[in-house]
């Protein structure tokens, strides 16, 4: 395609290396003006490389970058922000004790001869564009009361107060709920019309199908193919993303559950700051049955977490496995009543970064055989058992047991961490976000796995964020909404509607919420 | 080269460059001052090794801050920084100057005895520190820096205590002979070993000159014993992980306070053996009144960082740093330059012992960029 200014972004040839590791081989891209883009590849295939070289967080190796026709050389982010390009990072960088406004006009505030800001303007033009877009969000709210999907509204709002053209969204459905993705998909449809361009990064086939006009799907840092995104079907965009077929639904057979084997009874746990946010809740898990939470960020699910790993104190209520009240006993009895938990934040609850892939393999048995010997440590036992992991789970790099598991990849980190747990060989295991920031192959291993050990006869507790995986792997789903359990579903007559108001704090049967 | 990239990787690498960068800075800053840089450097050379006696010095010396170090690096390998190594030092000079005292038992006791006591206070004073942290959560840099000054008012009011307290000095009464821990003190002193060692020039000035003690065996095998404790048992994976991350020991179903303490009352203890040693094997076998510290802890900082907290690296660094400190005293003596420049010598050594952490990455970097142009 030719240079010209019907395109908001053309990058032509762009390279980028980390070390010896090409990230970015030969891109070329096109952006027209006005419509969604989608960037889709899976986790490392260099898509956030490239729009962090657009935006000037990174310099490419080779190649050019033209904005509307012109060749750019922009050198770090204030110079992106000066010819209209803004991001939304998957993180926020927002100051949580400020308003809304205050984060807004951060770095960029109208201020009077003396130093002093004009806040009244500031936030007249703020309510000016939220009212344009249908933003949506209280411009004197604090940021640590408002929900993530507002923060990322803020986010947005911040770069489109620096006047940008073209917005660049890095997994932006990552953390919100299908009804705050809906309203996302209508800001950006609002920005579309009013002649913004978007840039969206995505690993979601969903959320493209339902957004954006063209598609530039990358692999292993290069090009792979160029379409339309309503030529396309999710089956084959996922394989072009993949490089080979894959199975987006989880293949299982219908759950053959047996005894209740785990239950919790009118559960209240405080949460660190002292409020209750687990109130009154109950549950009970079956033998041979995967049993989903799904719920927004910040109902009780950490606190509920912590308290049945006995992290967390508990108020009032039992925890129960096989009929023994495990509550208050601490983690180590938890642990010895053959409760395992796969973590959300693996980084900082699965592994220690800075120990060997065969120490953090022993992180919870370290000190019981064969890996501890009258207080000391078997080194040999424990690279056995390592070997026999990374085997098992085709963890790679293949001979990496000496190497400090921070640099493995992601979804090897995690293969390691669900093969220590499941060779705790657990009554329940506890699955918190376990597929959270892994690509399609290793999401679709974790799913596997799940699903081998229901049919071994576990219970499996499944805690996500992530609606389509509690509906697509759980027999049973429920929903937790402000401390509670408040609707328990068969998998077969989930209504993604009805969950995802109750997600939202509506009543079951409430048709008018 | 790709061999000597790989040996720039090495700790070990980093830190003679690191060490080497100090001597050349320290020769700019005596040149740049007046004094003739490689006399100087010969002159500190030599101070440490023309003779035995010298050397078995710097050995004595080093002694307690090879302890202190240890205790440093034990505590930061567990995520604590036990700046309070200084005060468990002293506290464990008060009492086992105290004990000595009091007790005058067959050496067989008394010197165990002696020793324990120091051991045991100062494993207590890292206790509490750590106690304050697991209860409270107050951070031990805090609660240590307090403890420090009011471990040296406590050894001031006994140092000038009426038990203790010896007339027309500025400390107490030494400690009972029997409570000594030189080697073959009573043996060098006698009829039959001056006459022995008077026709052996190396052993006379080795023996007879020093305070040569047991202290300096006692510390390798201390750092020895931090060293299995930390990477051989499953007690000390148990601290390294709380040190590295205390969440994820959290929910491995390790108890993060009860580490805490653990972790502080070892260090404590390190400490507290670096006084007891130096009160039964150095004299004067007492503690004085201090108006300031005398670094004993502070030093150990100092090595625990020369040594990137390696028990083993500790007995090195500990070396070096009492070597450095003795040559400085005759440099001074010798040229009249200020004995300061050893302090300066060793505060860039590390600084640039912090400064080397990044070779290892430049030589990664080098080695990637080589393999690519090989490509």
């Amino acid at each position: 395609m030719d240079i010209s200014n019907e395109y908001a972004v053309q990058m032509r040839g762009i390279e980028k290396s980390f070390g010896t590791y090409k990230v970015l081989d030969d891109i070329n891209i096109d952006v027209k003006k006005g419509t969604v883009h989608a960037i889709l590849g899976e986790n490392g295939a260099g898509k956030s490389t490239l729009m962090n070289i657009l935006y000037g967080m990174y310099h490419a190796d080779a190649g050019e970058i033209y904005l509307n026709g012109e060749a750019v050389n922009i050198k770090n982010p204030s110079m992106a922000i000066k010819h209209g390009i803004g991001m939304v990072h998957q993180h926020f960088m927002l100051v949580d004790k400020f308003t809304v406004t205050q984060n807004i006009i951060l770095g960029n505030e109208t201020a009077n001869a003396f130093g002093i800001i004009n806040m009244k303007k500031a936030r007249k033009d703020v309510i000016k564009i939220v009212e344009k877009y249908g933003l949506k969000v209280d411009p004197d709210a604090r940021i640590e009361d408002i929900s993530v999907g507002m923060q990322q509204r803020v986010e947005i709002l911040k770069a489109l107060y620096r006047g940008v053209d073209l917005l660049i969204l890095d997994e932006p459905t990552a953390v919100l709920t299908p009804m705050e993705i809906e309203e996302l998909i209508d800001i950006m449809r609002n920005l579309i019309n009013d002649g913004k361009t978007i840039i969206i990064i995505t690993h979601k086939l969903k959320e493209i199908k339902a957004s954006s006009d063209d598609c530039t799907v990358i692999r292993k840092g290069k090009v792979i193919d160029r379409v339309k995104v309503k030529d396309e079907s999710k089956q084959s965009l996922a394989e072009k993303m993949v490089g080979r077929k894959v199975r987006l639904v989880v293949e299982k057979t219908p759950a053959n559950p047996g005894g209740k084997i785990f239950e919790i009874n009118d559960l209240r746990v405080k949460c660190a700051r002292g409020i209750e946010t687990v109130k009154g809740l109950s549950l009970s898990i079956r033998k041979g049955e995967i049993f989903g939470i799904a719920g927004i960020e910040g109902n009780g699910q950490k606190e509920l977490v912590e308290a049945i790993t006995g992290v967390r104190q508990v108020e009032s209520g039992t925890i129960k496995i096989n009929g023994k009240e495990i509550q208050n006993t601490g983690t180590r009895n938890v642990i010895d009543n053959k409760i395992s938990v796969i973590h959300e934040d693996r980084h900082r609850y699965g592994v220690v970064l800075d120990f060997s892939v065969a120490d953090n393999a022993i992180l919870e048995n370290y000190r019981k055989a064969p890996f501890c010997k009258n207080g000391f440590l078997d080194y040999n036992a424990r690279d056995r058992f390592t070997e026999e992991l990374i085997k098992e789970y085709n963890i790679k790099p293949e001979r990496c047991k000496g190497t400090r598991i921070r640099r493995l990849s992601g979804g090897n980190q995690q293969k390691l961490v669900v093969g220590r747990e499941v060779a705790n060989n657990p009554d329940l295991l506890i699955a918190v976000q376990p597929t959270r920031g892994l690509d399609v192959g290793a999401i679709e291993f974790v799913h596997k796995t799940l699903v081998r050990l229901r049919d071994e006869g576990k219970a499996i507790l499944l805690i996500s964020l992530e609606l389509d995986e509690v509906m697509d792997v759980s027999d049973t789903i429920s929903v937790i909404y402000d401390g509670s359990i408040t609707g328990i579903f068969n998998q077969k007559e989930a209504d993604e509607q009805k969950i995802g108001l109750l997600m939202a704090g509506g009543k079951e049967n409430d048709e008018n919420a | 080269m790709t061999r000597m990239l790989k040996i720039l990787k090495k700790p070990v690498t980093c830190m003679l460059i690191a060490i080497f960068c100090g001597f050349v800075v320290s020769a700019l800053i005596l040149f740049a001052t007046g004094y003739n840089p490689t006399q100087s450097l010969a002159i500190m050379f030599n101070a440490v090794f023309s003779r035995p006696k010298f050397i078995t010095n710097v050995i004595i010396k080093s002694t307690p801050i090879i302890l202190t170090g240890l205790s440093v690096a034990f505590a930061f390998r567990t995520g604590l920084f036990n700046i309070g190594a200084e005060g468990q030092y002293i506290a464990a000079t008060i009492a086992s100057t105290v004990v000595g005292i009091s007790l005058d038992l067959h050496p067989i006791l008394q010197i165990p005895i002696v020793i324990l006591s120091g051991v045991l206070v100062g494993a207590l004073w890292g206790a509490f520190i750590g106690f304050l942290k697991a209860k409270f959560g107050i951070h031990e840099v805090i609660t240590s820096i307090m403890l420090n000054w009011t471990t040296l008012y406590l050894n001031n009011y006994v140092a000038n205590s009426a038990r203790f307290h010896k007339p027309e000095s500025d400390g107490t009464y030494p400690i009972n002979d029997s409570g000594l821990t030189m080697i073959l003190y009573n043996w060098k002193f006698s009829e039959e070993g001056r006459s022995f060692l008077k026709n052996n020039q190396t052993l006379n000035d080795i023996l007879l000159k020093t305070d040569l003690n047991i202290g300096f065996i006692v510390a390798i095998i201390a750092a020895i014993i931090v060293w299995v404790l930390l990477y051989k048992t499953s007690k000390g994976y148990e601290l390294r992980t709380v040190g590295l991350n205390p969440h994820a020991a959290k929910y491995a179903g390790i108890s993060v306070n009860r580490s805490i303490v653990f972790s502080m009352l070892i260090a404590g203890a390190l400490s507290g053996l670096a006084g007891a040693l130096y009160v039964t094997g150095s004299s004067s076998h007492n503690i004085h009144v201090l108006s300031m510290f005398e670094n004993n802890g502070f030093n150990g900082l100092a090595v625990a960082l020369i040594a990137s907290s390696s028990p083993i690296g500790c007995i090195f660094a500990g070396l070096m740093f009492s070597g450095l400190i003795y040559a400085g005293q005759s440099l001074q003596f010798k040229t009249g330059a200020p004995s300061e420049i050893v302090n300066i010598m060793i505060g860039t050594i590390v600084f640039f012992v912090a400064l080397t952490q990044i070779i290892p990455v430049i030589a990664d970097k080098f080695t990637r960029r080589r393999s690519e142009h090989v490509k």
